[in-house]
């Protein structure tokens, strides 16, 4: 005799579990991003093209829960949360992949030297990307016990919190970001003016990393706040 | 009379062995459904759940089946107008267990929710009403027991919501979460005692010569919940917090608190069932062995034998033992959203609810109460995604069950007629 257990076909897997494993493969993905500008500092062709890979596969990783959780979430489910700022949550991280990926991809196509006077503060604008970038993933980690707590409570008042270190920190990372672009601009005379162009909209994309991690952190307010 | 007298002993095996058969598919299917909770959260085992059945459905069905059973045997139907042809009150409670169980077999096989209550139930009325005449059905009785299927999901539901907030006010939402679980754990499990054994003590002893006042229900209650809240305690110092798992899930070391508080709990919801679910076997049987014992005597006054109200509970004991653990291993690998805490409040909540029911002697769904509980510790915000299609299959499988059981009761009424008249 075949049975269906009712418990099991009303607890079916927790979107939250499923959008944590999308986290984790995204800070997987970001966390490629500066072994790629260390290997295009030391002019290393095979290292950036192997970093570039890597991200690729990560990115086509998280594409893939993504999918898988947005077709595993009909309108039957009944969720603490509302399913759509469940979606925003999804969307943003998976943004954060899809500018690694875009970062990636023109480094490759369009091979461009690192110059001298950039090498520095590049490293450090991306390091603390990731940094904004793990601190929202550590956000996403305390789900679980969001969920334990209802939504209320200590529990919301410590991601509250978190979400006030993340968004702390990303400032930072504008900051870094506009010094960078400011340093361009100085020594724009000495590059080419397409590279101009392109190393500004790779300051750009570098600061979106940290900008979608920060509206992670900022959609999980909203879920929390219903 | 002349069937009654001439064919009483055959009728009388009959009704045992459709009995048991019943009692048996119970043990084999139902049972997993009442433990799904308590093993799907993974606070205890697949074997431990089997041996807690044994245990406890027999202690349910033997100690508390009495009020459910009389229901089956003698509230649904008014046997007045057949006075002098009690073979079709026989003929009918023999027809009623063969086609709910008939049915639940079909059911089962293909995996539909099914209760074995909505199918006796149906089967009852529906061999009444074609057997006997539309009037000889008990409709107030019959809407009361109706009402109760929707009523008692729903109060399931409301005490798993109410059980999961204070767990969240009193423990969960502190500074320390594993010193408040440590220190309410035994509160906790004395409700489950004080609970269980309040509802079934208060004027439910009767049929084992035990009365015992209100005052003394109370006091008794209050000893055994204080027993279990000691043992319980006992376990309890055994969990020791586990920082490795803390750092992953900060209330890791709380739900392990949980753990033991679930044996009480899932021992509840056994006693539950046997309680409630026993009677749907036994009811029928206890109906057929009165009238034939009594020489065509449709009004049943004599008291339930204690005798069938033990073979009901082995009925279901072997069907746990025969197939039961296979069933109970589909959901023993492991249902992550509930975790012990929220398993704790689903079962208790059911559990509660059923007894309950057994009480008043509703023949109610155990699983459909414990879907209710489920979704009631849904609502507290407290479990990832809830199915609601599940809801839906519930209520086709309502609609469904009743009709067919009845049809199936009468037509095999009619062939039992025919075979014996």
């Amino acid at each position: 005799m075949s049975s269906t257990n009712p418990f099991k076909s009303l607890l079916g897997k927790s979107p939250f579990t499923a959008l944590q494993g999308h986290m984790r493969v995204v800070l997987e993905c970001v966390h490629e991003v500066p072994p790629l500008f260390d290997a295009l500092s030391r002019g290393d062709n095979d290292g950036v093209k192997s970093a570039k890979d890597r991200i690729f596969e990560r990115e086509a990783e998280a594409d893939r829960i993504k999918n898988e959780l947005r077709n595993h979430l009909p309108k039957s489910l009944f969720m603490p949360v509302d399913r759509r700022d469940l979606l925003e949550v999804l969307q943003m991280q998976d943004s954060i992949a899809d500018t690694a990926q875009d970062i990636a991809g023109l480094l490759v196509e369009r091979p461009m030297d690192l110059p001298e006077f950039m090498q520095e503060p590049m490293l450090a604008l991306t390091h603390r990307c990731v940094d904004v970038c793990e601190m929202s993933a550590k956000i996403i980690e305390e789900l679980d016990e969001l969920l334990a707590m209802g939504f209320r409570g200590r529990e919301a008042t410590r991601v509250e919190e978190m979400v006030g270190e993340l968004n702390k920190i990303e400032d930072e990372t504008d900051e870094l970001g506009l010094e960078l672009a400011r340093r361009l601009f100085q020594h724009e005379d000495e590059i080419k003016p397409v590279s101009v162009i392109m190393w500004y909209q790779l300051i750009q994309w570098v600061g979106d990393l940290a900008d979608y991690a920060e509206k992670v952190g900022d959609r999980l307010r909203l879920l929390i706040a219903r | 009379m002349e069937i009654i007298e001439s064919y009483g002993l055959i009728l009388m095996v009959m009704a045992i062995v459709f009995g048991l058969y019943m009692t048996w598919g119970i043990g084999a299917n139902d049972v997993a459904n009442a433990m799904g909770t308590s093993v799907g959260s993974g606070a205890i085992t697949v074997k431990q759940a089997i041996i807690i059945a044994a245990i406890f459905e027999f202690a349910g069905a033997f100690i508390a089946g009495g009020n459910v059973t009389k229901t089956i045997r003698k509230g649904i139907i008014d046997p007045s107008s057949i006075v002098n042809n009690p073979e079709i009150l026989v003929f009918g409670m023999l027809a009623a267990l063969l086609a709910a169980a008939i049915w639940l077999m079909v059911a089962s096989s293909r995996g539909w929710p099914v209760s074995t209550t909505h199918s006796i139930v149906g089967a009852v009325i529906g061999f009444a009403m074609v057997g006997i005449g539309i009037d000889a059905v008990e409709w107030g009785k019959v809407s009361m027991i109706a009402a109760s299927w929707v009523v008692s999901p729903l109060l399931g539901g409301t005490i798993a919501f109410l059980l999961m907030m204070s767990i969240r006010r009193l423990i969960l939402n502190t500074e320390n979460p594993f010193q408040s679980a440590k220190r309410w754990g035994p509160a906790y499990i004395f409700l489950v005692g004080f609970v269980i054994s309040l509802v079934t003590l208060f004027k439910g002893l009767k049929h084992l010569n035990i009365e015992l006042t209100a005052g003394m229900s109370f006091v008794v209650a209050a000893l055994f919940g204080i027993v279990l809240a000691a043992i319980g305690w006992y376990l309890i110092n055994q969990v020791k917090v586990d920082p490795d798992a803390d750092r992953d899930f900060h209330f890791a070391s709380v739900e392990k608190v949980f753990t033991p508080m679930m044996i009480f709990t899932a021992c509840a919801m056994a006693f539950a069932h046997g309680s409630n679910d026993v009677a749907n076997g036994i009811g029928p049987l206890a109906a057929v062995v009165s009238i034939v014992q009594s020489g065509g005597e449709v009004s049943q006054k004599a008291a339930l034998p204690l005798w069938i109200l033990a073979l009901g509970g082995i009925g279901i004991v072997v069907g746990l033992a025969t197939m039961g653990y296979r069933v109970m291993k589909t959901i023993g690998s492991g249902i992550t959203q509930l975790t012990p805490s929220r398993g704790y409040c689903a079962t208790l909540a059911a559990a509660a609810t059923v007894v309950l029911a057994s009480r008043t002697g509703l023949p109610v769904s155990t699983t459909h109460i414990a879907v209710g509980a489920v979704i009631g510790v849904g609502l507290a915000r407290g479990v990832g995604a809830i199915d609601l299609r599940v809801i839906g299959g519930i209520v086709v499988s309502w609609v469904v069950t009743l009709p067919i059981g009845g049809a199936l009761a009468a037509i095999i009424f009619f062939t039992l007629k025919g075979m014996f008249t």
